[in-house]
């Protein structure tokens, strides 16, 4: 310790006075070359892809690093009528549930796929909170390919963490409650009545297909985080659980009261086993499962009726209770495997759990009894041992490769380094302000990237310009490439970055990226292969539109006979082929959002026109230096009318009238 | 040391270009780093040869028959229907793009499947392209064409032509 402060002295760091002092105007804290260590100059990429999750906007952001620059908010649980992500016929049952259509939801953490141990660039995946879901992402197109729904489940938080080959994902339930189809029971019956589980979903190594393998049924408990097991421990899992008090009100208080929750470390390849020796019981559930066809570029939804549930009560050696100090959230596994890292919020130490240890306490028995019907280990017994007084609050910790852990503290506001063999407080930096989760790439895999970390915070305050009572959000840059932690840059993020996980840029930028869907495979079934093929059917009281558009017109662009009472479906394939060249639809009057069609691509608004008279479409995205030319018009008449349904470009169908 | 002096002029050359229609409207391809990649190979000189154009064609790779050869010119009119006709007719009026009347007689077959399958060089580059440019106002997209897409394109331009 000596040693370090007459180093830091003798190089001169004012830094490093300033963190002894902590500052509280932040601009002091940042030294003279952080601008040159975050600048990326214009027109060269960034290092680093930074997936941050949009928490309660319910999407995901694609930053780059170390520029804190905004690529893409790609939607996911929430529609986005800018994309028409929720609102074309073609992407609403994406949003599908056993509860109908659901708008909205809220996306906490972003989890890479991996191969081996190290993101393998194929997919991100996503957890939505309120309504329990898991969302895949393809990293080729940036798009939402998968989302299902989790049964027996309330608060899907603790998710969606993957195993080493993404041979899983999990998805823990944050509420305990009673099992779909358990009838009408009284909250105070939590104690009897409310269980956790904890949804193992099998991810296909080609497709990225999801589907629930099995459920573990646990003791009602809150699920908070999780990190697979890796390298030595790979084939377990470690879960964070708090309220072991089983409150089921003022969790505030009544779920503090306790020293110790638990860390709940599973087997999972003991559950296989019992799979395997048909131990599973089937219950009959509902969810819905939604996947996107990068062919016909449609969702199908389709409702799922059973789950494969293992009670890990009765079925002994898959689950054990780690005691760990007051209410733990973050619960990270280093590099290594071996060391297993929780952190609780309302205690004053870093436990650190030795996976050898916790290995020979299971084989030993060395255990404080049960907690209903899950044996306890005991704390000394699986602790590898404590980082002493680092801060209040620890929440979540990220690793380096290099021995060194680094974790939040959301109470005092700060990042601590701190080495993992002999447990020693390396260096701090404060967070403006209260920062929660933190990421460096690869930080949760075999191989950490360690040359930046990013804090997300919680509260903003005074860092940026006010805009009214809602400030924008943030997260901030620290140059971790040596000793010491330097914050090199602030950027403002879209709804709350809780977690975010970033990858070397050629990890995706060399995956393989889609650039336009061609024209020759599509099979969407109203698809137009040119213009010759655009036309308008009528079929009853629906009309549909298989339209074209291209620099810069769309084809048909007049059409007349529409009825007051009609239904109208715009199919509308883009035909260039072309990277970066989407056209976009609005007609006036829809009831729900514009189209972005993609190269290629077919995609349908649905159009209820509510009074007669002309209605003009336009395409919205800037696309041409004729952009303001690509226009047409609908005419839609009385339902009683006689006006014959026509379609035409460049000429007039009936002739023009003009004198 | 000259033709590495001539070789950084003309790349700079290229990126003062991309730059000033950073616009998207007047841009094929937006993507400034891969602009420069694909345009690195062809800029090694600055002798552009209108009457071949530029890309992977040239009179030596590709065989034209004294007749039409009817299979490749029906693979052509299939492609012209899905990339082609919405800007082009096969008269001579213009629509977004000139007609296709009479195209193989004013321009060699190269120049012609140089241009469909690598139109943003030509177009900051040849002159009756850029002349053609003030006339439509519009680039003509980059339609992802294949070697073959092009060649079956030509042969119905031909046809188009009368070649029987």
């Amino acid at each position: 310790m000596k040693k370090n402060i007459i180093a830091v002295a003798a190089t001169g760091i004012v830094l490093a006075t300033m963190v002894s002092c902590k500052p509280k105007n932040a601009g002091n804290a940042v030294s003279g070359d952080a601008a040159q260590k975050s600048f990326v100059a214009p027109g060269k990429y960034d290092e680093y892809y930074n997936f941050v999750s949009g928490g309660f906007s319910g999407q995901l952001a694609v930053y780059g690093l170390p520029s804190g620059r905004l690529f893409r908010v790609i939607p996911v649980f929430s529609v986005d009528p800018e994309k028409g992500w929720g609102y074309s016929e073609e992407t609403k049952p994406m949003l599908n549930t056993s509860h109908g259509f659901v708008p909205w939801d809220d996306l906490h953490h972003p989890e890479l796929s991996q191969t081996n141990g190290e993101i393998d660039g194929k997919w991100v995946f996503g957890n939505a909170n309120n309504t329990p879901r898991l969302a895949r992402i393809d990293l080729k197109t940036f798009k939402t390919a998968e989302i299902i729904e989790l049964p027996n489940s309330g608060g899907n938080h603790s998710s969606p963490f993957g195993t080493e080959n993404t041979e899983y994902i999990v998805a823990g339930t944050r509420f305990s409650v009673p099992e779909d189809g358990a009838g009408d029971v009284p909250i105070n019956t939590y104690k009897k009545n409310f269980k956790g589980h904890i949804s193992f979903v099998s991810v296909d190594k080609e497709s990225g297909r999801m589907k629930i393998a099995f459920q573990l049924k646990t003791p009602g408990v809150n699920f908070d985080l999780a990190r697979c097991g890796r390298a030595k421990s790979h084939g377990w899992f470690f879960f964070s659980c708090y309220n072991t008090e089983q409150a089921n009100t003022l969790l505030e208080v009544n779920a503090s009261q306790k020293d110790k929750d638990f860390i709940m470390a599973v087997n999972w390849k003991k559950a296989e086993e019992y799979i395997k020796q048909g131990k599973g019981v089937k219950k009959s559930v509902k969810y819905a499962h939604n996947v996107w066809n990068e062919e016909t570029h449609t969702a199908t939804s389709t409702i799922e009726k059973e789950v494969l549930v293992l009670d890990v009560a009765e079925l002994k050696d898959i689950c054990y209770f780690i005691p760990c100090p007051k209410s733990p959230h973050g619960c990270d596994v280093d590099p290594t495997g071996e060391f297993i890292v929780g952190s609780g919020k309302l205690a004053a130490v870093i436990p650190v759990f030795s996976f050898d240890k916790l290995q020979k306490a299971i084989s030993e028995k060395a255990f404080d009894g049960d907690y209903q019907g899950i044996p306890v280990v005991k704390y000394e017994a699986a602790l590898y041992g404590e980082v002493k007084k680092p801060g209040l609050g620890p929440l979540h910790t990220e690793f380096d490769g290099k021995g060194n852990a680094y974790t939040s503290f959301f109470v005092s506001s700060e990042v601590v380094k701190w080495n993992i063999k002999d447990l020693a407080v390396i260096d701090r930096v404060p967070t403006f302000y209260s920062v929660g989760h933190l990421c460096i790439p690869g930080g949760n895999t075999r191989k950490p990237s360690p040359k930046y970390l990013i804090a997300y915070n919680k509260i903003t305050k005074d860092r940026y310009l006010p805009t009214g009572p809602e400030l924008t959000q943030s997260a901030q840059i620290y140059d971790i490439s040596g000793e010491k932690m330097q914050l090199i840059l602030d950027f403002p993020t879209i709804g709350e970055p809780h977690y975010a996980q970033a990858a070397p840029a050629d990890v995706i930028r060399n995956n393989g990226q889609l650039k336009i869907y061609k024209i020759g495979e599509n099979k969407h079934p109203y698809v137009s292969k040119g213009e010759g093929e655009a036309k308008v059917i009528r079929n009853g009281k629906t009309v549909h539109v298989n339209m074209t558009s291209i620099r810069s017109h769309f084809a048909p662009d007049n059409i007349e006979g529409i009825k007051l009472g009609d239904e109208v479906y715009f199919h509308i394939t883009n035909l260039e082929q072309d990277w970066d060249v989407p056209h976009g639809f609005g007609i006036k009057g829809a009831n729900n959002a514009e189209l972005l069609i993609m190269p290629g691509e077919t995609t349908t608004l649905k159009w209820v026109p509510d009074r007669t008279g002309i209605f003009p479409m336009y395409c919205t995205d800037f696309c041409s230096a004729l952009h303001q030319e690509m226009q047409g018009y609908v005419r839609v008449s009385p339902a009683n009318s006689t006006v014959p349904l026509t379609f035409s470009i460049g000429t007039n169908i009936p002739k023009a009238e003009n004198k | 040391m000259k033709k590495v002096l001539i070789l950084l002029s003309s790349t700079a050359l290229i990126y003062a270009c991309g730059g000033s229609s950073s616009n998207k409207s007047n841009q094929g391809s937006t993507n400034q780093a891969t602009q420069t990649e694909s345009t690195t190979p062809e800029s090694k000189s600055d002798d552009y040869d209108a009457t071949r154009g530029e890309g992977k064609f040239t009179s030596e790779n590709i065989t034209i028959g004294a007749t039409l050869d009817t299979k490749l010119a029906k693979a052509g009119e299939e492609i012209q229907g899905v990339k082609c006709s919405s800007c082009h007719r096969l008269t001579e009026e213009k629509l977004v793009g000139p007609g296709w009347k009479g195209v193989t007689q004013r321009r060699k077959p190269e120049w012609i499947m140089n241009f469909i399958t690598n139109p943003e060089p030509m177009i900051d580059k040849d002159p009756a392209v850029q002349a053609q440019l003030e006339l439509c106002l519009v680039r003509m997209p980059n339609q992802s064409l294949t070697e073959d897409e092009a060649r079956n394109i030509y042969e119905f331009m031909r046809k188009n032509d009368g070649v029987k």
